[in-house]
């Protein structure tokens, strides 16, 4: 990546606080999105804020740039109380903002695109010359390297990107905010960018860097925040942390507390995925290879950085993403060619990621999401009949034994909190007797009640034989509720961990690379050379020293994999 | 609970309420402008419109629209703008009475393969969209418009009297008339009779409301239409929906012509009135794609535009019948997100006191 992140040290204390932003609190229906942030940007530095996806990252910084009004807290800008209640404010300000998704027009020019909205010239006559001659001094000022002249659609990724930054400078910006700029580069146009940020910050610019990508940040960032459940939970500079120890600052280093620990594995086989290879559009693998299996009464963890793979392998086991190669077998059916419904009616429930997206119909009842995924079977339909009543029956029955707090079944989905409308989803997945549960990110930005009664409707389900497999960023709870996990890494399972002793920090830096035998404790079990054994006779030799009754040895996954790759740490 | 349900009947009485109220107003205000009196001028357009001649024709003609707001409203479900009704049933109506007058068969049976001829020829021409759309990703919006120029096209084409049509008179082109057996009868009322294929048109709307409200078909759509991707998560085969959806909305368009076809015109000729599309898409805005909102609303279209013929009598002009349409629509439209949001945030509200209640009952319950 970038230079060393101890390459230049950061202008030390000198710089005055540009931003200060005190006991921001903004709270949504039900859930807290930010509660208590504080936060201090000096001047003249590149202040990263991190933290998982959900954490609160992007609320906060829609109210340091007035999209959202705080309801507790206040924003100071260069030493003077600030309240916007709209961008234009905080643009008056001086604060600027590169939005992840650019926002250009691909048939104007630079030119064009840069005075979009602040047009100089009198009379509604474009003085091009004038705004030309600007951009290009604000260019050279700041090494961007911007052609006024050029077409948009005529450039490139890291192009477009600088045009943004110039954007927002050619308005006044002496404070930028970049939500998660790296997401859209490649690795020679992060460096590139991180140069940019440079200059920037040399010639008194201060950068607000928002990133989940932790080696990133360490390379670029002067002092980094970590947020997490909508908190800050430390301020740290570079040189005195590791990308291990922002792991896991970021997922929560404590104890968990979703524990689970007498073990409820029986010896059948659920799901089997074989050699399961997934491709992007260009081609790309974005699950290479992957193997695993999952047993009756077993929770599946698979940690990782996000955008690893995660998503892909539940999309690809639940039919909505095309297998390019490979397996997948459940509970000795092949289910490689049915369609996403035809799994669903296997006994396939999906906790999806997204649930607003995926997961809910926002603008209709309570009872009529409860048919959602269950259209075609009972207590939902008799033959090609909706069954209202029976419909309605079980939705009631899901509010109350999963605690779902509404005033009546008939009301719309969107009128919930997030943590009521994902224990309706909980519920509804966990009806029709399904044999394995999709859990991604189950609790993700519920409140700390629903994610207890969240974990607690998982413990009963997996003690009554269910098969899950758990994606979480949340590694206290995958640690808790897994009784294996694998790590997940460039579309490629490359670690197995026993969660019964391994630590929140030693799975954080497995998931960037280092591999678990990397581990200060070294307590960690690369799944060793080979696992012979089928998946009907556990292994009595895990390295877990689980005994007979083991969870390690999930089956024939283990065998064709390496547990750490020495070869792929950066960390 | 009964609270809730008499919240919930003032909520969906309030929007068509506001609707009227505004539409009343604001027509007004047009007439004043214009210089004509509000009162005088609704005041005969009601006379004249209870009227039995009228009522007759409000009738028939809100059949008709009645049939082409379906069609629509099918489509709008699951947002796809069906837009091509218009030329469906035009392209459905000229190759049913191509058959109907071509074909030797006895009367009812004939009627029956008529009403076939142009569901299947209405489904057709609108498969083509979907086809274009699930195939190739073009958007069923400027397909099928430019299906309604091709489909006017052939229709022009074909009705030549050197191909399927006839000369009747020495200047009328049309088809062969269909042979009088295949009368569809009316029913009587007063004086006169309605069309008899008001009940094919009453049937398609109970049709409607038990697939779309009471079927898993009917859910899958909906779903479709709230959300892709929940939909798609759930299982449901969106390319399938699209294609299902359209050869449906298509069939139904077919109906459209058919009224005036076997109850009154009995061949197609080069006046087969146009536009019935997108009248219907009007009303099945104005309907709120419901089957009986999109009776009301065929019967409020039809009955302005019948009530406007009295209006040239009176010395108004009979295009402010035209804004007045274009104002209830705008209004249906801008009451019904009002309320609508209105409602939303009050139930979200009482979401919101529920939980702050129970939180406060269960302090410290939670680990």
């Amino acid at each position: 990546m970038a230079s060393a992140p101890t390459a230049e040290q950061p202008a030390a204390s000198v710089g005055a606080p540009a931003v200060e932003l005190r006991g921001i609190t903004k709270r949504f229906p039900g859930v807290v999105a930010n509660s208590d942030v504080d936060i201090v940007v000096r001047a003249g530095t590149v202040h990263a804020i991190v933290g998982e996806n959900g954490a609160g990252k992007s609320t906060l910084m829609k109210i340091l740039y007035g999209m959202q009004k705080p309801d507790e807290g206040s924003i100071a800008v260069n030493g003077r109380p600030a309240a916007f209640s709209s961008p234009a404010d905080a643009i008056a300000a001086g604060i600027g903002m590169v939005h992840q998704h650019f926002m250009l027009a691909d048939n104007l020019t630079v030119l064009e695109n840069v005075v979009l909205g602040a047009e100089p010239g009198t009379l509604g006559r474009l003085d091009a010359r004038a705004a030309g001659r600007r951009i290009r001094e604000i260019s050279d000022a700041y090494g961007l390297g911007v052609q006024p002249d050029r077409l948009v659609e005529e450039l490139g990724v890291g192009d477009r990107q600088r045009i943004e930054i110039l954007k927002v400078l050619y308005r006044g910006a002496r404070i930028l905010i970049l939500d998660e700029p790296t997401a859209v580069l490649v690795p020679q146009e992060v460096d590139e960018l991180f140069a940019n940020l440079r200059e920037l910050k040399a010639e008194g610019i201060t950068v607000l860097f928002i990133s989940h990508k932790l080696d990133e940040v360490l390379a670029v960032a002067d002092e980094i925040t970590v947020i997490r459940r909508g908190t800050t939970v430390a301020t740290v500079r570079p040189d005195e942390v590791t990308a291990r120890r922002l792991a896991e600052l970021m997922v929560g280093g404590e104890l968990p507390s979703p524990e689970t620990r007498e073990s409820t594995v029986r010896e059948r086989v659920v799901l089997t995925v074989e050699a399961l290879t997934v491709r992007s559009p260009d081609g790309r693998a974005v699950l290479d290879d992957v193997t695993l299996g999952i047993r009756a009464g077993e929770v599946l963890g698979i940690a990782g950085v996000e955008g690893n793979g995660q998503a892909e392998l539940v999309e690809a086991i639940m039919g909505l993403r095309p297998a390019a190669a490979g397996r997948i077998v459940l509970a000795d059916r092949d289910l490689t060619a049915l369609d996403t419904r035809e799994r669903r009616e296997a006994g396939i429930g999906f906790i999806p990621e997204d649930r607003q997206r995926q997961g809910l119909l926002l603008e209709a009842s309570l009872w009529e999401n409860r048919i959602l995924g269950h259209q075609t079977r009972p207590p939902n339909v008799s033959g090609p009949w909706i069954n209202r009543d029976g419909a309605r029956a079980d939705t009631e029955r899901i509010v109350r034994e999963y605690d779902v707090r509404t005033p009546s079944i008939d009301v719309l989905a969107s009128a919930l909190s997030g943590g009521n409308q994902q224990k309706l989803i909980v519920g509804r997945e966990m009806s029709g007797d399904p044999v394995l549960l999709l859990a991604a990110h189950p609790t993700r930005g519920v409140d700390v009640g629903a994610q207890a009664a969240i974990w607690d409707a998982l413990r009963t389900a997996r003690a009554e034989g269910l098969a899950v497999l758990l994606i979480s960023a949340d590694l206290d709870e995958l640690i808790g509720l897994s009784d294996t996990i694998q790590v997940i890494l460039r579309g490629r399972l490359v670690a197995d961990a026993d969660p019964r002793s391994v630590t929140p920090e030693e799975l954080g830096s497995a998931m960037t690379g280092a591999g678990l035998a990397a581990g200060p404790a070294g307590r960690a079990n690369p799944a060793g050379p080979a696992n012979p054994a089928g998946p009907e006779a556990p292994d009595p030799a895990a390295p877990g020293g689980r005994g007979p009754t083991g969870t390690t040895g999930t089956g024939p996954p283990t065998s064709d994999r390496t547990a750490a790759r020495p070869g792929e740490g950066e960390a | 609970m009964k609270r809730v349900d008499w919240q919930r009947t003032v909520l969906v009485l309030a929007a068509p309420t506001l609707a009227v109220v505004v539409a009343v107003l604001l027509s007004s205000i047009v007439l004043v402008v214009s210089g004509n009196s509000p009162l005088r001028t609704f005041e005969s357009m009601l006379d004249f419109g209870i009227d039995p001649d009228s009522v007759i024709q409000i009738l028939n003609k809100s059949t008709t629209y009645y049939l082409s707001a379906l069609a629509v409203a099918i489509g709008f479900r699951m947002n796809l703008f069906n837009i091509g009704v218009d030329g469906q049933y035009r392209i459905a109506a000229f190759f049913a009475a191509v058959v109907g007058g071509w074909l030797a068969l006895p009367g009812p049976l004939l009627i029956v393969v008529v009403i076939l001829v142009a569901v299947a020829v209405g489904a057709f021409w609108a498969g083509i969209a979907a086809v274009l759309k699930v195939t190739r990703g073009v958007s069923e919006v400027i397909s099928t418009i430019m299906l309604n120029v091709i489909g006017a096209g052939i229709v022009a084409y074909l009705i030549d009297p050197s191909r399927l049509g006839v000369l009747i008179g020495s200047q009328q082109v049309s088809t062969e008339p269909m042979p009088e057996s295949a009368y569809l009868p009316g029913i009587p009322l007063g004086e006169g009779e309605v069309f008899g294929f008001i009940l094919i048109a009453l049937a398609c709307g109970i049709g409607y409301w038990l697939l779309l409200g009471r079927t898993r078909f009917g859910f899958d759509l909906k779903a479709t239409g709230l959300s892709e991707t929940a939909a798609v998560a759930s299982g449901v085969d969106v390319k399938r929906m699209i294609l299902r959806a359209m050869l449906l909305s298509g069939g139904v368009a077919g109906l459209v012509g058919l009224p005036l076809l076997l109850g009154e015109s009995h061949s197609y000729g080069q006046d087969f009135p146009a536009g019935f599309g997108f009248a219907g898409i009007a009303i099945a805005l104005l309907g709120r794609n419901h089957p009986v909102g999109i009776a009301i609303g065929a019967l409020l279209w039809s009955f302005l535009e019948q009530s406007s013929q009295i209006l040239d009598l009176e010395g108004v002009p009979k295009e402010i019948v035209t804004i007045m349409q274009g104002i209830t629509v705008l209004s249906v439209v801008i009451a019904y997100e009002l309320v609508r949001r209105f409602s939303l945030a009050q139930q979200q509200r009482r979401v919101g006191a529920e939980l702050r209640a129970a939180a406060r009952s269960d302090e410290g319950a939670v680990p």
